[in-house]
């Protein structure tokens, strides 16, 4: 018998309209765990390099993660994978909700999604019964008049429904597949729409297995108190009003501008007004009682939000709250992202301003930065004029437009829209996530060690004081406790601190787990409810493998590194590996490419950024390295930086040149 | 005329509910078979009817079975939001699917977890962290009444739906092959 997973994949061909329930190798789960980890390793295997992401052959994963459906709260969030048309990397998604647990009620692990229907279909899964149905009736239709219209026709409210809106239908880039008030973003919602995947609706009512069921029920019930009573997990953002930290630090319109005193008393009343005044319900997703999502009904429509998500739009568009809520309800309709589209769109606005793009491109463009923002947004999802081309995303927008249009794309990494951040001095472990993440957003790499020192012993002993049971190792404490200046710390400590933060989302995706319940969480409060000293006891009572902390660990490099392989097979080298150049004012370029090369070193990389093939075969990796070799990738002479032989032109420059 | 009677009550708070469903996960692991050896909410005896547009969200738990659904419903508006009247009934019946053990179809009803010991409250009120449902016990004075167990309720719905002659036909059957 088979704990905790389910033990099948579903496998729906488009093409062929061909369904299959396929048996999954235990062995998988144990060198993968499950979520994003066993889908990297599939797309590894199964998307040729020279596979484009809108081509029948690209693979759309929806993952549920090896813990979703067992009573350990907060196990919910879907991963979502595929090769994204953006960044011609592996997409990084996940969405909350009750979407992973519902399917592996259903008996799946995984959909693993290949081919392109001939027409616009939507995917019914009823336990074993799984259909492919026509979807043509719910065309540009919104995702929750979709989910309502499936729900109802099916006569099945109690389905989950994810779905795309008219942006996705379109492949815009920055288009987010909607499940409830969760969306999955960068990458997956075009991949669904060239598909011509409208939704997926699933109903499972099979029972999923506990391998030590008493013991991990009494555990469940302490974590959740240990949830319900602390302010340290969750998102504080859902009750904390005063949201100073994001308007004076982070940038304006197109990550451009900083207004240091934006904040307020006055405003912040104001502001907190126009949420409880419209506010329905905090709401949580599956399994979890933390109520991190706002749902909303301003002027007659409902939205949900979480997090920074409620300060985008305005932030884009210099406006205030209201103005985030007036287009929350359409965007989320449409499917769009609310992270990467504001800034496309405020790139539009400013090549306009600029003379770049001129009325000829955006006939009748209003004046007033709101109605800009929708005019762009409503272009964008229809692909109309301008919005043809910005729907490629900020990167491939600025080659297309050209004319000087490249200059303005000042914020994405591997081709992705970041974070609206631009600082003063260099952060260094903040420099090896934004260069090396191959999650594409901060967010999901940042997260267990703080992003800034605090400024008194007192301050650092009460934080560390609850902190000290999450770290996996005391150094971290150590570090933290001798941190004084933001841009003054080990290279060494950098290093780790890289890894750890980035360990922690590795296994909450693969497991399913929430970042505000681990991995985004520790930095804030230091006492988040999951941790490298407990997933190992939780793991083994849910499943019944055998795990300790350091196979834990190595499972994560061995994820860390599987997910790497899919993007070095598709050709993403060092020279990717940059932070935007405004990120801080004051750079380094000599120490930053050494820090470069001494995180490399410790991770077992070489000097291009690729997993040495020691690396991989130490890591169950072997056949990485053999697809490597065979590719030319690796000649397996390869060491880490500071073991390489110097190549030729090194050796040039050590002598002087001549 | 009635006797005094301890009456196991639940509360439950509309407002305080975040739709989790943890309560339908910690029903469906307490009543599995051994206890907490797997997880399946559609086996849980008490379900949270979810409409997210119309933000609904009302935890509801099984009573009895009736083999025909009610000829006609009340729609209520409770502050500006239309519920279903059978957004807040437990009644087993043909009209949705819910509360029917998946496998067999028939119907679950909530026994508010007896247990030997005793649970300090049900469990789906355990799992509720939000006090979106709480537990108390209180003294009525309650008609007498015979108290229909779980065969007899599961019996009587397989005699609905497939009337007494068949059901005695099969139960001679299995007493015989069981002989």
């Amino acid at each position: 018998m088979r704990y905790a997973e389910t033990g099948y994949t579903l496998e729906v061909d488009l093409s062929r309209g061909n369904i299959e329930r396929v048996e999954t190798d235990p062995k998988l789960t144990e060198l993968f765990l499950g979520g994003q980890g066993i889908a990297a390793k599939i797309l590894f295997d199964r998307v040729p390099p020279d596979v484009e992401p809108f081509s029948p052959d690209n693979l759309l994963i929806f993952s549920a993660g090896l813990l979703h459906g067992t009573p350990i709260p907060g196990a919910n969030r879907t991963a979502v994978n595929t090769i994204s048309p953006q960044t011609n990397l592996l997409a990084h998604s996940l969405m909350g909700g009750f979407f992973g647990p519902e399917l592996k009620y259903a008996g799946y692990d995984r959909i693993v999604i290949s081919g392109k229907a001939p027409d616009l279909v939507y995917l019914w899964i009823n336990n074993d019964k799984v259909e492919i149905r026509d979807a043509s009736h719910l065309r540009g239709k919104g995702v929750h008049e979709t989910t309502k219209l499936i729900r109802k026709e099916l006569n099945e409210p109690s389905a989950q429904v994810a779905a795309i809106g008219l942006a996705g239908e379109n492949r815009v880039y920055t288009a987010s597949i909607e499940h409830g008030f969760a969306s999955a973003a960068r990458g997956p919602g075009p991949v669904m729409g060239d598909k011509r995947l409208k939704a997926i609706a699933v109903r499972g009512t099979k029972d999923l297995n506990i391998a030590r069921p008493a013991e991990l029920f009494n555990l469940c019930i302490q974590l959740r108190k240990k949830m319900a009573e602390s302010m340290d997990v969750g998102d504080w953002m859902a009750v904390d009003e005063d949201d100073s930290f994001h308007h004076n630090n982070f940038a304006w319109g197109n990550a451009r501008t900083r207004i240091k005193d934006y904040w307020s008393e006055e405003l912040q009343e104001r502001w907190t007004n126009w949420k409880y005044d419209n506010m329905l319900r905090q709401k949580g997703c599956y399994n979890c009682s933390k109520k991190c999502i706002n749902v909303i009904s301003y002027k007659g429509r409902k939205f949900g939000y979480k997090c920074y998500g409620k300060d985008t739009y305005h932030m884009a568009a210099f406006k205030e709250l209201d103005f985030t809520y007036e287009i929350l309800p359409f965007t989320m309709e449409y499917g769009l992202d609310s992270y990467s589209t504001p800034q496309v769109i405020a790139f539009g606005i400013e090549l306009y301003e600029a003379g770049i793009l001129t009325d000829k491109d955006m006939p009748d463009f209003p004046t007033d930065s709101g109605e800009r923002v929708f005019y762009l947004m409503e272009k964008i999802v229809r692909r109309e004029g301008i919005g043809d081309i910005l729907a490629n995303g900020v990167y491939h927008a600025a080659r297309q437009i050209g004319n000087g249009a490249e200059a303005y794309d000042h914020n994405t990494v591997k081709k992705f829209e970041q974070l609206p951040i631009k600082l003063g001095k260099l952060n260094p472990p903040y420099f090896l996530m934004i260069a090396t993440g191959e999650k594409m957003a901060i967010t999901q790499i940042e997260g267990s060690f703080p992003q800034d020192p605090l400024p008194t012993i007192e301050e650092r002993e009460a934080f560390v004081n609850k902190w000290k049971e999450v770290v996996p190792d005391d150094k971290f404490l150590k570090w933290f406790m001798e941190w004084e200046k933001r841009n003054d710390i080990s290279n060494e400590a950098s290093c780790a601190i890289t890894d750890w933060n980035e360990a922690m989302h590795f296994l909450d995706d693969s497991l399913g787990l929430c970042g505000f319940l681990s991995s985004f969480r520790g930095q804030f409060g230091g006492g988040v409810v999951y941790h490298v000293n407990n997933m190992p006891e939780i793991i083994s009572l849910a499943t019944g493998m055998e795990i300790d902390k350091e196979g834990l660990w190595k499972t994560f490099q061995r994820i860390r590194n599987m997910v790497r392989a899919v993007n070095i097979k598709r050709g993403m080298r060092r020279a990717d590996e940059k932070p935007p150049e405004d990120h801080w004012a004051v750079r380094d370029h000599e120490f930053e490419q050494q820090l470069l090369d001494e995180y490399y070193d410790f991770k077992g990389w070489t000097k291009d950024g690729i997993p040495t093939k020691e690396t991989l075969d130490s890591l169950d990796l072997g056949f990485v390295s053999e697809e490597f070799l065979q590719r030319g990738i690796l000649t397996g002479n390869e060491g880490t930086p500071s073991k390489e032989a110097p190549t030729e032109k090194e050796q040039e420059q050590k002598s002087g040149g001549c | 005329m009635g006797e005094k009677k301890i009456v196991r009550r639940i509360r439950v708070n509309l407002d305080k509910c975040n739709g989790c469903r943890a309560c339908e996960m910690a029903c469906s692991a307490f009543h599995a078979k051994p206890k907490y050896s797997s997880i399946n909410p559609a086996r849980s005896r008490i379900r949270v009817v979810t409409d997210e547009i119309n933000d609904e969200y009302v935890p509801i738990r099984a009573t009895d079975y009736s083999k025909a659904a009610c000829d006609g419903r009340r729609v209520y508006t409770v502050n500006g939001k239309e519920y279903s009247e059978c957004s807040f009934c437990g009644t087993v019946c043909p009209a949705r699917n819910l509360f029917k053990e998946p496998d067999s179809g028939l119907p679950l009803k909530c026994d508010m977890c007896e247990d030997d010991p005793p649970q300090k409250e049900p469990l789906c009120v355990q799992a509720c962290s939000l006090d979106a449902l709480t537990y108390e016990e209180v003294e009525e004075v309650v008609e007498e009444q015979v108290k229909a167990d779980e065969l007899e309720i599961g019996l009587k719905s397989l005699v609905d739906k497939y009337g007494v002659k068949k059901i005695a036909e099969s139960f001679a059957r299995i007493s015989q092959k069981s002989l």
